[in-house]
């Protein structure tokens, strides 16, 4: 007998798991269903701390998120983890390991997991994610965590998610320059410097700092902290993390910022949303024109853009 | 749109230090095209529970080595009934006793897949138990 979404709204509301896991599958699918649900966990969401951690492979995200999220129990705040780990390009399937290093949470009924794959997506979330978070929002879930998967330079879709963006450095990687180049770094509100138990911590220390001395910014912005965090050492810099995040956290709730905030996030997804229509109709209806376009530009009788023209024209979309 | 890739947790419980077995059928699930979801080591019949429940996964998997098949995945399947989501399809792995495949599979466990069970095995039986459960 399968429940509706509606029913499964409902019972996620009043704190039921196994109703709050379904509908994050349900979400993730993106089924016609189940949209109504959807808008419906839209409206009671809202009041959550979303708090997104990003950087690169290996600099210890899943460790960092874990050690934030034992912190902010201690606190008495249920806490939601979206945790994202790539899928592989060839399958299709995806080893999903992020909760081998929150074994620390395993078994907190104040704590709410969940593992998702990439699936194709390219901006370092997963498809289904900003639903999971609101899911977790309406289910009662106050501070929300979104890890993402590894990011290289250019994946920063999680600042239209994210109100506050930690993002994770780990000793050792690139000089001065990899600092002052454009991309993830710039979207940080808080850097944190992983495993400054390590001799060469300072170094990366330094150029963040020096970095962000480079820029500009007026009086009132806000200046993202640099802080050094260890886990080989357990709680170092756990809780200066946790204190430049509540700062940033009563800083967007002066001036109305917090509001700004929150619409130019809505403001990317709903374009992001449109754009995932399009593609999803895109995909369902170019199928029998692509072949021999394909064949036509491979032979070099047709140009890339001349192709693309002419296949947009089967679709009844013009171009030039 | 495509069916969505079918989610399997991978879990050792208990003392059982012995996870290359658990890692080699990851892979082989994830080369199948399926999202796996491994615990790690050392989890108690409770977390794991959590843990499918809060992945919504299709089929929880289970490796035991360590002889204690007949008080843990009991556990779980109340565990799992206890929670309402007694349609998650349990398969156990390990080195298990004729007598007690049968008490188990009695007992709601829906597989066991022995030591001598072919990669191509393992990623069949999980196909055919999610088809045969059907939508949800």
């Amino acid at each position: 007998m399968l429940q509706t979404s509606q029913q499964l709204v409902q019972r996620a509301r009043s704190g039921n798991i196994a109703a709050i896991g379904r509908l994050m599958s349900r979400a993730e699918v993106g089924a016609a269903e189940c949209r109504p649900a959807l808008a419906d966990i839209y409206r009671l969401a809202g009041r959550a701390h979303v708090i997104g951690i990003t950087g690169v492979p290996g600099s210890g995200k899943s460790t960092l998120a874990t050690r934030l999220a034992v912190c902010l129990r201690q606190s008495g705040r249920r806490i939601g983890i979206v945790a994202i780990d790539p899928s592989s390009p060839f399958s299709g399937g995806a080893i999903l390991g992020d909760r081998i290093r929150m074994q620390e949470l395993a078994g907190d009924p104040g704590v709410f997991i969940r593992s998702m794959a990439t699936r194709g997506a390219l901006g370092g979330l997963a498809r289904g994610t900003l639903e999971a978070v609101d899911i977790l929002d309406a289910a009662g879930y106050d501070t929300i965590l979104i890890e993402t998967v590894g990011v290289g330079q250019d994946e920063v879709d999680i600042v239209r998610a994210a109100h506050t963006v930690v993002v994770v450095s780990a000793p050792g990687l690139g000089d001065d320059i990899q600092a002052i180049k454009a991309g993830v770094l710039e979207i940080a509100d808080i850097h944190a410097v992983s495993k400054c138990d390590r001799p060469d911590a300072n170094k990366t220390i330094a150029d963040l700092k020096n970095m962000l001395t480079l820029v500009h910014a007026a009086p009132e912005a806000w200046r993202p902290p640099v802080v050094p965090t260890s886990s080989h050492q357990r709680e170092e810099g756990i809780d200066a993390l946790l204190e430049a995040i509540t700062q940033h956290h009563v800083w967007l709730q002066q001036g109305g910022r917090l509001a700004a905030r929150r619409r130019n996030i809505v403001a990317q997804r709903l374009l992001k949303a449109a754009e995932s229509l399009i593609r999803d109709r895109f995909d369902a209806q170019r199928g029998a024109h692509t072949e021999g376009l394909i064949d036509s530009v491979a032979a070099r009788d047709i140009d890339p853009f001349s192709g693309a023209i002419a296949l947009l024209k089967t679709l009844q979309i013009e171009v030039s | 749109m495509s069916s969505p890739p079918i989610r399997v947790l991978l879990a050792k419980v208990g003392l059982d230090g012995h996870d290359r077995g658990v890692k080699v059928v990851a892979r082989c699930l994830r080369d199948a095209g399926m999202d796996v979801i491994y615990t790690g080591l050392h989890r108690t019949p409770q977390e794991v529970v959590q843990a499918a429940v809060q992945e919504d996964v299709d089929v929880l998997g289970v490796s035991i080595l360590s002889g204690a098949h007949m008080t843990i995945f009991p556990r779980l399947v109340d565990g799992l009934r206890d929670a309402g989501a007694g349609d998650i399809i349990l398969i156990g792995g390990g080195v298990i006793p004729d007598e007690d495949v049968v008490a188990l599979k009695a007992l709601g466990v829906s597989e066991l897949l022995l030591q001598e069970t072919s990669p191509a095995d393992i990623v069949d039986t999980v196909r055919r138990l999610v088809q045969e459960r059907g939508p949800r």
